[in-house]
């Protein structure tokens, strides 16, 4: 026996792969979104108005990551977009392996931007680099102002925070300016979006973002 | 759950290791482990356990864990304290303004293994 002494994160492998689907998929021209939030935020809710708002302007798919069923990816298609549902059996991220196969399963054929929705939790999933062009994630206003002191790291790693549901701000005990506080203090460059899917307030501002990421991805 | 992907992530890493230096069995691995990683060490163990059976390279690979203490910083007082006591918030001034120093570690330390 002979010790072999590596001192290797056990994230390497993964961040290559990472890498080299990025690499792909900007080749491609195909924004990939990796949307990341707790289970129950509103996700699937926000995407669908997503897709129904930009419909004439971008093609939209999703890949919807859950541990067992697909009750996601059915609300999307009822939209008419193409959707996938990739199941995890048990592990609680998607990693950039996964990503990819259920990538190559999708029709991509004039899709613009793919958002793979994450496993709802607010741990794991920013662990690994998925190959996404951009992260996204979301607070529930009933989730509390107090989740990026508790989960720093999925702020530090998104490129944009939506605050969901704010239509119920006048239930909830929210501070809305500790909030950008605590996130900013974490992530400086984070552009932040408070929205109601259910109102439409906010959306396009989300809206445009998305859009100019797209443009932004396909000139580098 | 959680412990499963990373059980998984660790043997991929070591299947490249071996094929890189022509290893036929690994008899230990090595790994330090922040303490604020995540990581829950007894399910670890189990999962580890459950899944090295089902891979020749790793049947009789025994898994050893270094913890390494969670540290954290404040930028206000400058001072250093225990994150598993403290958490993200300062014991010293109340402070939020903090960052984890060490602790939130998952590597691949040393292996043993053999080419015969």
């Amino acid at each position: 026996m002979k010790i072999i002494e590596l001192h290797k994160s056990i994230t390497e492998s993964n961040d290559r792969d990472a890498e080299k689907l990025r690499n792909r998929l900007r080749k491609q021209g195909l924004l990939l979104v990796n949307l990341m939030s707790s289970a129950g935020s509103g996700k699937t809710t926000m995407l669908s108005r997503t897709i129904t708002d930009l419909k004439d302007r971008v093609r939209i798919a999703v890949m919807e990551a859950d541990i067992d069923a697909s009750v996601d990816a059915e609300r999307i298609a009822a939209l008419g977009a193409v959707s996938i549902q990739v199941h995890t059996d048990g592990m609680c991220h998607m990693d950039a392996g996964m990503t990819e196969e259920g990538l190559n399963n999708m029709d991509l054929e004039g899709i613009d931007i793919a958002f793979l929705e994450n496993i709802g939790n607010l741990i794991c999933p920013a662990e690994y680099d998925t190959g996404a062009g951009c992260n996204v994630m979301i607070l529930s206003v009933p989730e509390g102002d107090d989740k990026p002191l508790k989960y720093p790291l999925m702020f530090q790693n998104s490129d944009a925070l939506l605050v969901s549901k704010i239509d119920a701000l006048p239930y909830f005990r929210f501070d809305m300016d500790k909030l950008y506080e605590r996130v900013r203090y974490l992530n400086p460059d984070i552009k932040i979006f408070p929205i109601s899917a259910k109102t439409g307030e906010g959306m396009k501002e989300w809206e445009e973002w998305l859009l100019e990421r797209l443009a932004a991805w396909r000139k580098k | 759950m959680h412990e499963l992907g990373i059980v998984m992530h660790v043997a991929k890493t070591l299947d490249e290791v071996a094929e890189e230096n022509h290893l036929t069995s690994i008899g230990s691995v090595t790994l330090e482990v922040g303490e604020v990683s995540g990581i829950i060490t007894d399910y670890f163990v189990d999962c580890w356990n459950y899944f090295k059976v089902k891979h020749p390279l790793l049947k009789d690979c025994r898994m050893k864990l270094e913890m390494i203490e969670g540290i954290t910083f404040c930028e206000d007082c400058k001072r250093e304290y225990r994150t598993i006591k403290y958490g993200r918030i300062c014991p010293y001034c109340d402070s939020e303004h903090t960052y984890l120093l060490q602790g939130n570690e998952c590597n691949i330390k040393e292996i043993e293994a053999s080419d015969e």
